[in-house]
């Protein structure tokens, strides 16, 4: 059911994501059905499907966020850069600081933009002043707000306006200094400007960053993706891998009847 | 919309108006009543000395100094207790029969008359623990008054904040402890103050529980372990004695004077920290 071609066009690069035979329940609910693919580093890969098809549970797997829920349990294997991430002894905190994740909505803490972008350094050890002023100057950067806030660093992030929030939020991701950045649909509350350039800002950061973004939207993922990861559910409900390819291919020349009735809108 | 529907909506509506206008101008009233009775008879002198001959002359002075004393001592002591005991209950454990026993301990707590912990502070802080009449004492069972307010103000705020804050703290790779302290608490901080505000105006409030705590006497307290008496209870006394109604007013408007000037102040310092904080 998996296939996993295309990966031969990206065979420069190395794998930094490989994604083995997982299967995740929450309870007696099994959500996610043999899921097994790779994930090319300094790419961005797209994650679609219909809603409920467990798209965003896949993208919780990479930095391990399913732990926060008492009742999920997961089976297969993760590796990041060759080593497992759901191993006994694996280093979670280490993990998600290697992989961060961009919400859907901007979620900023109520507090001032410099505290936001500082918390996830101080986290992890961090008190420095100058060191601290760097990242955070570093990180607006990155994102192109610095020049929009850096006279008013420590006023509150909630006076900022929603696309600055959420280039706030990607920054804040940014100053921990992640490989990886996983975005969970986290353009859907912005509107069609502020869209195009957090897409131009994504295709950036790609450039450094692998990126993984689950996404609602077609063009979108036809936009800024290298990869797509078509999701879909069985017939007991569980979310499994449909299609997996380089984007352009998988929307031109689907190979499965599914992908294709879902990209052309004949799926529901 | 008929115009049946239409009455009815009028009616509720100027129902509604009523209500909240006759709360609004109660509280007013007793406000400007008890302010312009009181606050002739404030004075410097009146602040600033010791109560003479009962109260009937002299000023208020020790009793401010009661007042703030076991205040400070409730608050010193409830207040971490609370915040801990909310943090435990919110962050830290599911629902079971522990959190039931607590909350229920708290709720039951909050329900009890101030003058039973008061019975109760006299009998275990004056006499068994041997602390007499004293600031330590009236602070001690205030401190058990006032947390359940605490606790639950505290909860409340912290379940409010949202829980995608946690999960990006936790994406940020913070621990639990640092997600608590760093991200949920200053979340909730506007909350949690609110709640020693709440607190803090109870303590000052209290008469029945200090009085057989802290014990009736005018002279200044000079240590934790002196007896006090508080605005609050000199206020009862002189109009209860019949001493001096002229002063009994003067302390009822500075009590509600210092309330107000805490919640007031309370704020500004609040809004100054939300927006600063680095």
């Amino acid at each position: 059911m998996n296939e996993q071609p295309g990966s031969e066009q990206l065979s420069q690069a190395a794998n930094k994501l490989e994604i083995e035979q997982i299967n995740l329940f929450y309870g007696s609910f099994h959500a996610l059905r043999d899921v097994s693919f790779t994930i090319a580093q300094q790419t961005i890969t797209a994650i679609i499907g219909p809603s409920g098809c467990g798209k965003s549970s896949l993208l919780r797997l990479f930095n391990r966020m399913n732990d926060l829920i008492p009742t999920a349990r997961v089976e297969g294997s993760i590796r990041l850069d060759g080593v497992p991430i759901y191993a006994p002894d694996a280093d979670v905190i280490g993990l998600r600081k290697k992989v961060g994740m961009v919400f859907q909505k901007p979620n900023v803490f109520p507090m001032s933009i410099y505290d936001n972008i500082a918390l996830g350094p101080k986290s992890h050890g961090l008190h420095h002043k100058g060191e601290l002023q760097q990242i955070v100057e570093r990180s607006l950067q990155q994102v192109a707000l610095w020049d929009e806030v850096k006279d008013k660093l420590s006023s509150p992030s909630l006076n900022l306006a929603v696309e600055q929030q959420q280039r706030l939020c990607i920054a804040r991701t940014l100053a921990v200094e992640p490989d990886v950045i996983l975005m969970d649909e986290s353009c859907s509350t912005l509107d069609p400007g502020a869209i195009a350039r957090i897409e131009e800002l994504m295709a950036e950061l790609a450039t450094k960053y692998t990126i993984i973004i689950v996404t609602h939207s077609m063009e979108q993922a036809l936009r800024v993706s290298d990869m797509a990861a078509f999701m879909m559910f069985d017939d007991k409900k569980a979310g499994c891998l449909v299609e997996y390819a380089p984007t352009l291919q998988m929307f031109t020349n689907p190979k499965d009847q599914r992908t294709e009735d879902y990209i052309t809108g004949r799926y529901g | 919309m008929s115009p049946h529907v239409r009455r009815q909506e009028r009616l509720a509506k100027g129902v509604i108006w009523m209500a909240a206008v006759s709360v609004m101008a109660t509280l007013v009233f007793i406000i400007l009543y008890i302010l312009s009775r009181g606050l002739p008879v404030i004075s410097w002198s009146f602040l600033t000395e010791i109560p003479r001959s009962m109260g009937r002359l002299g000023g208020i002075s020790s009793t401010i100094v009661g007042s703030l004393a076991v205040t400070v001592v409730a608050i010193v002591i409830a207040v971490p207790f609370g915040i801990g005991t909310a943090i435990y209950l919110a962050e830290y454990t599911r629902e079971s029969f522990i959190t039931k026993i607590i909350r229920f301990s708290a709720e039951s707590l909050a329900g009890i008359p101030s003058i039973v912990f008061g019975l109760f502070g006299f009998i275990f802080f004056v006499i068994f623990l041997n602390l007499g009449w004293s600031i330590l004492s009236g602070g001690l069972t205030l401190a058990f008054m006032i947390l359940p307010t605490v606790i639950r103000t505290s909860e409340e705020a912290i379940r409010g904040v949202p829980y995608i804050l946690r999960e990006v703290s936790y994406s940020l790779g913070a621990n639990k402890w640092q997600t608590v302290s760093r991200v949920v608490l200053p979340s909730a901080m506007r909350g949690i103050v609110n709640g020693v505000l709440l607190s803090i105006g109870r303590c000052v409030a209290e008469t029945a529980a200090v009085m057989l705590t802290a014990g009736s006497t005018l002279r200044m307290p000079d240590s934790l372990f002196a007896p006090a008496r508080t605005m609050a209870v000199h206020f009862y006394i002189l109009a209860r004695e019949g001493i001096s109604l002229e002063n009994a007013y003067g302390t009822a408007a500075l009590l509600i004077l210092v309330i107000f000037a805490i919640n007031v102040g309370a704020n500004i310092l609040l809004d100054r920290f939300m927006t600063k904080g680095r």
